[in-house]
C-alpha cells in the first residue's frame, strides 16, 4: 500500500536522484581542481556513484566490475602516476592559446545539445528491463556470461590479446635503461679513499648524533673535542628543515650539574 | 523510469569530459576526462541495455572497460615516459607536432 | 564429338569426402615445422616425411574407390566451400577426383615420399633441413592444389603456390648469390606464364561466368574462333612458363642451384609438368581450335630439340639432366598438341618420366655426394664401381630414357613419336632425332660419369651413399624399368573419359612391331654408337676442350637463351624505363614542383592554424564531430 502513496518513486529513480547530481559535481570538480590528486579523486566518486547507477539498472556484475576495476585498479594506478610524476605540480590557470577557452566551451555545449537532443529524441520504445534477460539464465552474471563465451567469444578473445599487448607494451615503454654502471662495494671504499687522499674527507663513518644528558634526538648535535658543533653529525635535511638546536641550551642543564657538584666539592674541601 | 534522464546524465558526464580535455594542461588531467567520457558512454550503454531488455549493451560495456583498462596502461606508462625525458606532464609542452 | 565430353561428375560418396585430407596433412605439417621453428629441428623432418606418405595412402585409397566404379562415374566431386560468391558468378572450392587427377596425385605423393626419404639423408647435415622439410611439404599440398582442383582459378592458387614453394626451395641455400638470382630468375620468368594464366581465366569467366572445368567444357565448343584460339594461346602461355618451355625456358637450367631432391620433385618429375596437366586438362578448348593445338605442338617439338642440345654440351651433371628434362616435357607438350589421340600418350610418358628422371636426379645427387658436391661430370670418371646401387639404379634410367625395349621409356616416347609421325610428318621426324640426340647425351653422360677412367680431383673419395639414400632409388629404379610395360595396355582406356581420348583396342604389354618402331630404334643405337666413338674410346679432358663446333658453342650458352632475353626484353626496358625517368624528371616533377610552391604558399597561410597544442587539435575535432553529427540531424529532418 505503501507504493500507492508514492506512486512513482521506484529504487532506480531514487538511486538516480541522489547519485546524478553527485556525479555531476564530482566531474566538474575534478575538471576544476587544480591539483591532479584532487581531480582523480573526483573522478573515483564519479565512478562510485556511477556503479550505484548500474546496480540500480538491474547490473550487478557491471556494478562490481565498476568499483573493482575502475575504481579499484584503473584509478589506483592514475594516483601512483600522479605521485610518480609529480604529486605537487599545479596547472598554471594562464591560457596560452588566444580564446580556446570560450571556444573549447562553446564547442561543448554544442556537442551537449547534439548528444542529449538528438540521441535522447531517438528514444521511442518504452524501457523493457533487463529482469527477464537476467533471468533466462538464471541471473545477471549467467546472462552476461552466456553472451560473452557464446556470442561475443572471438571479440573476448581479441580483449585477452590487447590486455597481453598492453601489458607487454607498458613494460617495453616504462623500462629504463642503466646507462652507469651499477656501484659496487669496492667501487665506493675506492672513492672513499681516493676522496680522503684528493680534498682530506673523513673516509670513515659519519659521527653519530650528540648524546646529552637529556636529549638523544637525532636533531641534537655531537661535539667535538673542542667544543664545537660537528656539523656533519646531524642529517642536511633535518638542519634545513628544523635547523640546529642551541649546543649552549642543551649542554646547559648539565653544566648547570656539574657546576653545583664542584660548588658542593668546593665546600666540602673548605670544610676539611 | 525514463530513459531519457540517463541519456541527459551521460550527455552532461561526457560534456564535462570533453571540457576536461580541451581546458587542462596536465597530462593526467586530460587522461582522467578520457576516461570520464568512456564511463558517460558506458552509462548509456547499460541504460539502453535495460531500455532494449537484452544483456548485449553490459555485455558492450564490459568490453568496453576491458579496451580502456589496456589503453590506460599503455598511455600512462607513455606520460611516464614523457615525463622521464622532460620533468613535466604539461600537454602544451609537447608542442612539436609544430614542425 | 561424344567422345570429347568427357565426364560429368558425380557426387562424392564413400571414402571420397576425405579427399581433402590429402592437401591438408601437408599443408598442416609445412604450417607446424615453420610456425613452431627450433622446437621441430629435431623431428621434423620425419613428421614431414610421414605427410606425403599419408597422402599417398589416401591417393591409393581413392585410386581403388575410382577402379571399383563403372567407367561413367569415374569422376567424383568432392565441394568444400563456396570461394567467391558475387553477382552473377560463383566459384566454388571443390576438388575433382576423375582419372587424370588420381594417377598426378600418386605421382605426386609417391614420388615425393621417396624424394621426402632421400632428403632424409642428403640434407642431414644441413642446418636449414627444418625449413627445407616445411617448404617441401608446401609444395607438395599446392601440387596436389593443383591437380585435385576442379576448376582454373583454384587451380591457379595451386600453381601460384608450387610457383612460391620452387622459388623458395631453388633459392634455399640463399647465401651463395648464384642460387638467390636463380630463384629471382624463375620467379620473373613464371610471371610472364603467369599473365597468360590470369588472361586465360579472365577470358573464361568473361565468357563463361565461370571457372569451373565442367562449365568450360561444355562452352568451349559455343565459342567464336577467335576467342577459342586466344584462350587457348593464353593457356598455352601459362603452360610454357611453368614447364619452362621455349620461349620461357631459361630459369629451368638455372633452378639447378637448388639442393638435388628439389630438382628431382619439382623441377623434373612434378611442378615442370603441370603444364602439360593444364594443356590435357583445357582438351575441350584445344578440340575446338587447330591453331593453338599446332602452336602447342611446335612449341613441344621446338623444346624437345632445344632441351636435347643443351644436354649435350653441359658438363654439369645436373644442367645435362635439367636439359633433358626441357626436351621430354617437350615430347609430352607434341604430344598434347596432336590432340585426342595422343592425350593418353602425353600422360603416360609423363608418368614414366617422372619415375626415371627423379630416379636419375636422384642418383646425381647421390653421385655428388659421394664427390664432395662437385657437379662437374669432367672430374668424375670410373664410379660404377665405388658407387655400385647408385650405377645400377641409374643405368635403369638411362635404359628407360633412351627407349631400350621393354623398358618404361620405350613405350611412352615410341608412342609419341607415332602419334606424330601420323599427324605430321616434319614433327614426328624432328621427335626422331631427339630421340637419336637423347640417346647421345645420356650415354655421354654415363661414359663421363661412371665408365671412363677416374679423373678424380684430390682429397675426393667417392663413396655407396647411405641406405636412406640409395632405398628410395632402387624403389624408383622398380617403376623406372616396369612402368611402361605394366601401364601400356592400360593408361589409354583409363584416362580416355577423363580426356575426350579414345581407347584404344589391341594394346599390350608387348612392345608393337612398326616401320616408325623400328626406324626410332635404330636412330638410338646410332645415337648411342657416335657416343661410344666419341667418349668410350677416347679419354675425357679435365678441363673444358676448346672447340670450333658452333653447336657445342650455343649448346654450352644454353642457346644464348639468357642473352636473346637480354637483347630483346631487358635493353629495351632499360631504355623505356630511362626515358620515362627523364620525362619523369622533366615533365612530372616539374609539374608536381609547380604544385609544390604553390601549395607551400597556401601552407604558409595555413600554418597558423597548426600551433602544435594537442589541445587545440582535439578542440578541431570536437568540432568536426559536431559537424557530422548536424549533418547527420539535418540529413534525417530533409
Amino acid at each position: 500500500m505503501t507504493a500507492l502513496l508514492v506512486p512513482l518513486v521506484t529504487g532506480d529513480a531514487v538511486a538516480f536522484w541522489i547519485c546524478g547530481p553527485l556525479m555531476v559535481a564530482a566531474a566538474l570538480a575534478m575538471v576544476l581542481f587544480r591539483k591532479a590528486v584532487y581531480s582523480a579523486l573526483a573522478l573515483a566518486g564519479v565512478m562510485v556513484n556511477l556503479a550505484i547507477i548500474y546496480a540500480s539498472q538491474d547490473a550487478p556484475f557491471l556494478f562490481v566490475v565498476q568499483i573493482i576495476v575502475y575504481t579499484g585498479a584503473v584509478m589506483m594506478l592514475f594516483l601512483f602516476v600522479v605521485m610518480l610524476v609529480g604529486v605537487d605540480s599545479k596547472d598554471s590557470m594562464v591560457e596560452r592559446i588566444q580564446g580556446h577557452t570560450v571556444a573549447s566551451v562553446l564547442a561543448a555545449v554544442g556537442a551537449f545539445i547534439l548528444l542529449a537532443a538528438y540521441v535522447g529524441n531517438s528514444l521511442v520504445s518504452k524501457t523493457t528491463g533487463v529482469g527477464e534477460a537476467n533471468a533466462q539464465y538464471g541471473g545477471n552474471v549467467q546472462g552476461l556470461a552466456a553472451l560473452l563465451f557464446g556470442k561475443y567469444v572471438l571479440a573476448f578473445e581479441a580483449t585477452s590479446a590487447l590486455l597481453i599487448t598492453a601489458a607487454v607494451g607498458a613494460m617495453v615503454l616504462a623500462y629504463a635503461e642503466r646507462l652507469t654502471p651499477r656501484l659496487n662495494q669496492r667501487a665506493r671504499a675506492k672513492a672513499r679513499i681516493a676522496e680522503y687522499a684528493a680534498n682530506g674527507v673523513h673516509p670513515g663513518p659519519r659521527p653519530s648524533s650528540g648524546v646529552y644528558a637529556r636529549h638523544n634526538a637525532i636533531t641534537s648535535p655531537a661535539l667535538l673535542p673542542d667544543g664545537t658543533v660537528s656539523q656533519d653529525s646531524v642529517s642536511s635535511v633535518l638542519i634545513t628543515r628544523i635547523g640546529l638546536p642551541d649546543v649552549d641550551a642543551l649542554a646547559a642543564p648539565t653544566k648547570k650539574a656539574f657546576a653545583a657538584m664542584e660548588a658542593a666539592q668546593g665546600a666540602d674541601e673548605e670544610d676539611v | 523510469m525514463n530513459p531519457n534522464y540517463y541519456v541527459v546524465l551521460a550527455a552532461i558526464l561526457f560534456t564535462i569530459g570533453i571540457v576536461g580535455f580541451l581546458v587542462r594542461r596536465n597530462a593526467l588531467v586530460l587522461f582522467m576526462s578520457v576516461e570520464l567520457m568512456l564511463n558517460a558512454c558506458n552509462l548509456l550503454l547499460v541504460s539502453f541495455s535495460r531500455v532494449h531488455g537484452n544483456l548485449d549493451g553490459q555485455a558492450a560495456s564490459f568490453f568496453v572497460m576491458v579496451v580502456a583498462a589496456a589503453e590506460v596502461v599503455v598511455g600512462l606508462s607513455i606520460i611516464v615516459m614523457i615525463y622521464r625525458a622532460r620533468h613535466s606532464a604539461n600537454v602544451d609542452n609537447e608542442n612539436l607536432l609544430r614542425y | 564429338m561424344t567422345l570429347l565430353e568427357g565426364l560429368t561428375p558425380v557426387a562424392a560418396t564413400g571414402l571420397f569426402p576425405l579427399a581433402w585430407l590429402m592437401i591438408a596433412i601437408p599443408l598442416v605439417v609445412a604450417g607446424l615445422l615453420l610456425l613452431l621453428g627450433r622446437v621441430t629441428d629435431g623431428f621434423g623432418h620425419y613428421v614431414a616425411t610421414l605427410a606425403p606418405i599419408a597422402s599417398f595412402v589416401v591417393a591409393v585409397a581413392l585410386f581403388a574407390g575410382l577402379l571399383g566404379r563403372p567407367e561413367a562415374q569415374r569422376a567424383v566431386t568432392v565441394p568444400m566451400y563456396t570461394w567467391i560468391k558475387t553477382g552473377s558468378w560463383t566459384v566454388e572450392a571443390n576438388l575433382l577426383i576423375d582419372p587424370l587427377s588420381i594417377v598426378f596425385a600418386l605421382l605426386v605423393t609417391g614420388v615425393g615420399g621417396l624424394i621426402h626419404v632421400y632428403s632424409i639423408g642428403y640434407m642431414a647435415h644441413d642446418p636449414g633441413r627444418r625449413r627445407f622439410f616445411a617448404y617441401l611439404n608446401l609444395f607438395i599440398a599446392a601440387m596436389l592444389t593443383l591437380v585435385l582442383s576442379d576448376n582454373y582459378l583454384v587451380l591457379f592458387v595451386g600453381w601460384e603456390g608450387v610457383g612460391l614453394a620452387s622459388y623458395l626451395l631453388i633459392s634455399f641455400w640463399q647465401h651463395k648469390p648464384t642460387a638467390a638470382t636463380a630463384g629471382k630468375k624463375a620467379f620473373v620468368v613464371n610471371r610472364v606464364g603467369d599473365l597468360g594464366m590470369t588472361m586465360a581465366i579472365f577470358t573464361m569467366l568473361a565468357m563463361f561466368g565461370s571457372s569451373s572445368f565442367e562449365a568450360v567444357n561444355a562452352g568451349a565448343s559455343k565459342m567464336s574462333p577467335f576467342w577459342v584460339t586466344l584462350l587457348g594461346l593464353l593457356l598455352l602461355v601459362g603452360a610454357c612458363g611453368k614447364s619452362a618451355q621455349v620461349p620461357l625456358q631459361s630459369w629451368l637450367l638455372d633452378a639447378m642451384e637448388g639442393p638435388t631432391p628439389v630438382s628431382a620433385l619439382i623441377h623434373a618429375a612434378t611442378m615442370v609438368t603441370a603444364g602439360v596437366y593444364l594443356v590435357v586438362r583445357s582438351h575441350a578448348v584445344y578440340a575446338e581450335t587447330s591453331v593453338a593445338a599446332l602452336a602447342v605442338a611446335i612449341v613441344g617439338t621446338v623444346t624437345l630439340l632445344a632441351g636435347a642440345w643443351i644436354g649435350t654440351s653441359k658438363d654439369d651433371i645436373k644442367k645435362v639432366l635439367a636439359g633433358s628434362t626441357m626436351s621430354q616435357i617437350g615430347y609430352m607438350m607434341l604430344a598434347a598438341g596432336i590432340g585426342p589421340t595422343a592425350y593418353a600418350f602425353a600422360i603416360f610418358h609423363l608418368l614414366t618420366h617422372g619415375f626415371f628422371k627423379a630416379n636419375m636426379f636422384l642418383g646425381a645427387g647421390s653421385v655428388m655426394h659421394g664427390m664432395a658436391d662437385d657437379v662437374n661430370m669432367r672430374h668424375y670418371g670410373g664410379l660404377a664401381k665405388s658407387m655400385q646401387i647408385t650405377y645400377w639404379t641409374f643405368l635403369m634410367g638411362y635404359l628407360a630414357i633412351i627407349g631400350t625395349p621393354f623398358f618404361s621409356g620405350f613405350y611412352s616416347k615410341d608412342s609419341i613419336i607415332e602419334a606424330a609421325w601420323e599427324k605430321q610428318p616434319v614433327l614426328g621426324a624432328l621427335a626422331l632425332i631427339a630421340a637419336g640426340v637423347t640417346a647421345f647425351y645420356m650415354t655421354r653422360l654415363m661414359f663421363m660419369t661412371f665408365w671412363s677412367r677416374k679423373r678424380w680431383q684430390e682429397g675426393v673419395h667417392p663413396h655407396e651413399s647411405p641406405a636412406v639414400m640409395w632405398v628410395p632409388l632402387v624403389l624408383l629404379a622398380i617403376p623406372s624399368v616396369i612402368a611402361g610395360m605394366v601401364m601400356n595396355s592400360w593408361i589409354g582406356g583409363w584416362l580416355a573419359p577423363a580426356v575426350g581420348g579414345e581407347v584404344p583396342v589391341g594394346v599390350s604389354w608387348l612392345p608393337r612391331v612398326s616401320v616408325i618402331g623400328l626406324v626410332t630404334l635404330a636412330v638410338v643405337i646410332a645415337g648411342v654408337l657416335v657416343a661410344y666413338l666419341v667418349f668410350g674410346r677416347t679419354s675425357i679432358p679435365e678441363s673444358v676442350p676448346y672447340t670450333r663446333n658452333v653447336f657445342t658453342i650455343m649448346g654450352r650458352h644454353d642457346l644464348y637463351g639468357d642473352t636473346f632475353n637480354e637483347v630483346v626484353f631487358m635493353r629495351p626496358g632499360e631504355a623505356l624505363t630511362r626515358g620515362i625517368v627523364a620525362l619523369d624528371d622533366g615533365v612530372v616533377d616539374g609539374a608536381v614542383q609547380g604544385g609544390a610552391s604553390l601549395a607551400l604558399g597556401l601552407g604558409g597561410g595555413l600554418r597558423r592554424l597548426q600551433n602544435g597544442y594537442v589541445r587545440s587539435y582535439g578542440l578541431t575535432m570536437v568540432i568536426g564531430v559536431i559537424v557530422v553529427g548536424l549533418a547527420l540531424v539535418i540529413g534525417r529532418l530533409v
